[in-house]
């Protein structure tokens, strides 16, 4: 769960995503004649928010990770096809169970101010996020560590108190720094916040706070110099004004909206001007209960409820049709998603007979089931301003009472919804969303010693073999065994339905035509960004 | 002589009046749900109990809320607006400074159009009262005042950006080649972009200006002086402009004065829509960040300009009517 915040906004921006279908404009793209990259020509990324901090440990929004993913390299990063390949790193040995592991260091790279890299400076962004005084939302993944050094300056060893299988993935761009300008100072007023230096493909060349920033090429960039001459993003709050952008030619690059995708893009314009593509988001939306609640303890009230609700529905209303059913807690095109759960398709009846088997009946004809003289009938909570959520819940709200469940919508602010009703547990149900990481462990989510005041398992979900099977996977190495360890976990979940699974949505990118070289992979389309380029008679911007 | 110790002591009595407001806005701010670090900390599973105390302290956070002003008090008197708790962490005024310009420009452009379009429309909604002109103007400047800003500012970007391809949608500015545009090419550049925001935040004020003219020209008009000035034979011009419309323009001094704080509150909405940089989207995002430190320094601006635009509009009432100045020294 690297960077797993929880999605309070629909995501407009496009994170890596995994990518399952090619829309039919972008598959003709791809039998494209071969044809010789050129350099030069600029793209211009709309952003609904602005950056805050470009130092990666220190910032917590999409935003500035996606502008410092460009100036920052890690030891590792994920390949097209989400496998862990070298960055920095040439090779790495994994040695005594897990507990130890070394990084061979690519030579002769540099800075963007030219002074070379070595293992201190990755020694020395350890000890930056593993310092109380760094105010970073990262330090967990480095508290595991028992010991860090760099014996040679191109050899860094990492030794972990247990074997930590997510350990690999946490050597990325967000704890490399640059030493020589960091060294004894405070880093929370560093220059570095506004004026990034990295080792990537971009260097830094303007911010200008809620308007735009601007990255100028690389030249000296140890993977190649990348194509396009510059990015530049461009803040523009409100999505009906970024879309007219787009429409305008002020934008190359944005995510649209269900809506956006399927009718306002459907138009010859932007069939000649533009590429979409589309692919399975990092993230799921699910309707979770308090367990502690009378109403949900009973496993085959929440059984019925999922089979009361018609997911396909939803995702044909509220989406569209651009997503997908979940039935667990990962996407279907992950390596450690698991098909073949307990499913919950729509059936009514079965519901029904399932509640009827609780003891929830209507007794008293008003057409809503009871139980000693209590009415079933719950509040939904969810954040305000997120039209998708809003949209689900209704049509929740009209299936439930179908089946004889009164389910109450309420909408609040997000610090207000998370603080006073979250984490103060005064809720019975609530629709929200998470973020998915690249690696399976969800060990903050479902297990029970995390259920404490402001900790994940919120809804108090506890199983005995699912505590056990999360911390095994976390000491676990080998694909193959994780992957059977986590087979497991979907299985059980599908089975208690602590949440009821509801639906991944779609990534919607659309891109301006000119650019070629965008190939989609389960990663997504920004993984080879620097390989993106404009022919030479189709280059828009000039760059002097 | 009376009028300056009648002045030091309007100004002495702004003083606790301002300190009043600084110790209710911040009690009343800590009362909202959620901390600053919500945004940051909230569901992110790498966020240990620890660090967040860590953040807490680094804050202030764990002190009683009286020290915690106190503290704010003293950097105030040491003219310190103190650093912001977004993960920027930088000062206050810094990130206040770089964005007034853009948000006084758009308001003083704005003021500027309310009244040279809402005067004359006033005086002839006066003299001509009742009459089709007056009805028709009524009509339009309230709808104008009830149509959403957000709405019409779409429309217009629609109009103009799109269909008829006269003028950028949003910015401040060109995005490529305006580093090597000369200054008259820079000027044009950001007229075009500013056309459409102007228009926009001014055409909610146009009703509320054109009325208070109207109705203080309508006074005026019945006055015996008018009725003087038309027996002695004076064209209507100068009757309706040199004698009604000075006297009728008195209480709009007052008006003027009060919306001097509003020239640095921008406006989310518009400032959202167009994409502009202005305080209202900063503050926005601060009230939603609960960014103490912000939302106080933002408070300390709006409240000093408040409170001299009191006194100012106080000041131009005397300066322009001698029956207040007279009144004010019987007083002494």
């Amino acid at each position: 769960m690297r960077r797993g915040i929880i999605s309070s906004f629909f995501h407009l921006l496009f994170v890596l995503a995994f990518f399952i279908h090619l829309s039919p404009s972008c598959l003709a793209e791809g039998g494209a004649k071969k044809e010789r990259p050129a350099y030069g020509d600029a793209i211009v990324v709309g952003s609904i928010g602005d950056a805050s901090n470009l130092i990666p440990m220190l910032a917590t929004d999409a935003t500035s990770h996606e502008i410092a993913g460009l100036i920052y390299n890690g030891l590792v990063k994920y390949d097209k096809d989400l496998n862990l390949v070298g960055d920095l790193a040439r090779s790495w040995e994994i040695k005594r169970g897990g507990k130890e592991i070394i990084f061979h260091l690519k030579k002769g790279i540099r800075w963007q101010d030219g002074v070379p890299f070595t293992s201190r400076d990755v020694l020395f962004g350890f000890k930056t996020i593993t310092d109380p005084k760094t105010p970073t939302a990262y330090a967990g993944d480095f508290l595991e560590v028992e010991k860090a050094e760099a014996p040679d300056p191109y050899t860094f060893r990492v030794i972990y108190k247990e074997p930590f299988a997510p350990a690999l993935s946490s050597w990325g761009d967000i704890v490399v720094l640059p030493e020589h300008l960091l060294r004894g100072k405070d880093i929370t007023k560093s220059g570095l916040v506004r004026h990034p230096v990295g080792l990537g493909p971009y260097k830094f060349r303007l911010w200008k706070t809620q308007e735009r920033i601007e990255l100028d090429a690389n030249p000296d960039y140890f993977d190649g110099r990348p194509y396009l001459d510059r990015y530049i993003m461009r803040i523009v709050p409100d999505p009906a004004t970024m879309f007219m952008e787009l429409k305008a030619g002020g934008l190359d690059w944005m995510g649209l909206s269900p809506v956006q995708y399927k009718r306002q893009t459907n138009t010859p314009f932007f069939r000649k001007n533009f590429r979409k593509y589309r692919y399975l988001s990092f993230s799921y939306t699910y309707l979770g209960y308090n367990l502690r609640h009378p109403f949900f303890k009973d496993k085959r009230v929440r059984q019925a409820i999922s089979y009361a609700i018609d997911k396909k529905e939803i995702i044909r209303g509220v989406l569209l049709g651009l997503g997908v059913v979940a039935t667990g807690p990962y996407k279907p095109d992950a390596w450690f998603y698991n098909p073949n759960v307990r499913r919950y398709p729509y059936n009514p009846q079965r519901a029904r007979r399932l509640l009827a088997e609780a003891g929830w009946k209507d007794r008293d004809g008003d057409g809503i089931l009871d139980k000693d003289g209590i009415p079933f009938s719950f509040t939904v909570l969810t954040n305000q301003g997120n039209s998708l959520r809003d949209k689900t819940a209704q049509i929740i709200q009209y299936r439930l009472r179908q089946v004889g469940i009164e389910m109450k919508i309420r909408q609040l602010e997000w610090t207000a919804f998370i603080n006073d009703f979250i984490d103060k547990r005064r809720f019975e149900a609530v629709i929200l969303g998470w973020t998915l990481g690249q690696d399976p462990d969800i060990f903050d989510i479902w297990h029970s010693s995390k259920t404490g005041p402001k900790q994940l398992n919120f809804i108090g979900y506890k199983n005995r073999e699912v505590d056990r099977l999360l911390v095994l996977g976390r000491r676990t190495f080998d694909r193959e065994k994780r992957k059977k360890i986590y087979f497991r976990i979907q299985e059980i979940l599908a089975e208690d339905q602590p949440y009821t699974f509801l639906y991944v949505p779609m990534a919607l990118p659309i891109i301006h035509a000119r650019f070629h070289g965008i190939k989609p992979a389960p990663a997504g389309i920004s993984y080879n960004f620097i390989r993106w380029w404009v022919p030479k008679n189709e280059q828009k911007y000039i760059i002097p | 002589m009376g009028f300056i110790v009648f002045l030091l002591k309007r100004i002495l009595g702004l003083v606790p009046t301002f300190f009043g407001i600084t110790l209710i806005s911040f009690f009343v701010m800590h009362l909202a749900p959620g901390e600053p670090m919500s945004l940051q900390a909230d569901f992110n599973p790498k966020m240990t109990p620890e660090m967040r105390q860590r953040l807490r302290a680094q804050y202030g956070l764990d002190k009683p809320l009286y020290v915690q002003y106190s503290r704010w008090l003293k950097g105030l008197v040491h003219l310190d607006l103190g650093r912001s708790f977004s993960p920027d962490r930088r000062k206050v005024w810094d990130k206040i400074r770089e964005r007034l310009p853009v948000t006084i420009l758009i308001n003083v452009l704005s003021m500027l159009l309310i009244l040279a379009v809402s005067i004359p429309l006033g005086v002839r909604a006066a003299v001509r009262e009742n009459s089709l002109f007056d009805q028709v103007t009524t009509v339009l400047v309230f709808l104008a005042y009830a149509a959403p800003a957000f709405w019409v500012a779409l429309l217009l970007m629609l109009l103009f950006g799109i269909e008829w391809n006269l003028l950028p949608v949003s910015g401040l500015h060109s995005l490529m080649g305006y580093d090597q545009m000369g200054l008259f090419e820079k000027v044009v550049d950001w007229s075009k972009h500013l056309v459409l925001p102007v228009f926009v935040s001014a055409i909610g004020g146009l009703a509320g200006f054109s009325r208070y003219t109207r109705s203080s020209m309508l006074e005026v008009l019945r006055q015996d002086y008018i009725t003087t000035a038309r027996a002695k034979g004076l064209p209507e011009r100068v009757v309706i402009y040199r004698h009604a419309l000075r006297n009728a323009l008195l209480p709009l001094i007052t008006i003027l004065g009060l919306s001097i704080p509003g020239l640095i509150g921008g406006s989310v909405i518009f400032e959202s829509i167009f994409a502009i940089p202005g305080v209202g989207q900063l503050m926005w995002s601060a009230v939603m960040a609960r960014d103490y430190p912000v939302l106080m320094g933002n408070l300390v601006i709006v409240s000093i300009l408040t409170l001299l635009g009191n006194l100012l509009a106080d000041i131009g009432y005397a300066a322009v009517d001698p029956r207040i100045r007279t009144g004010l020294q019987e007083q002494e």
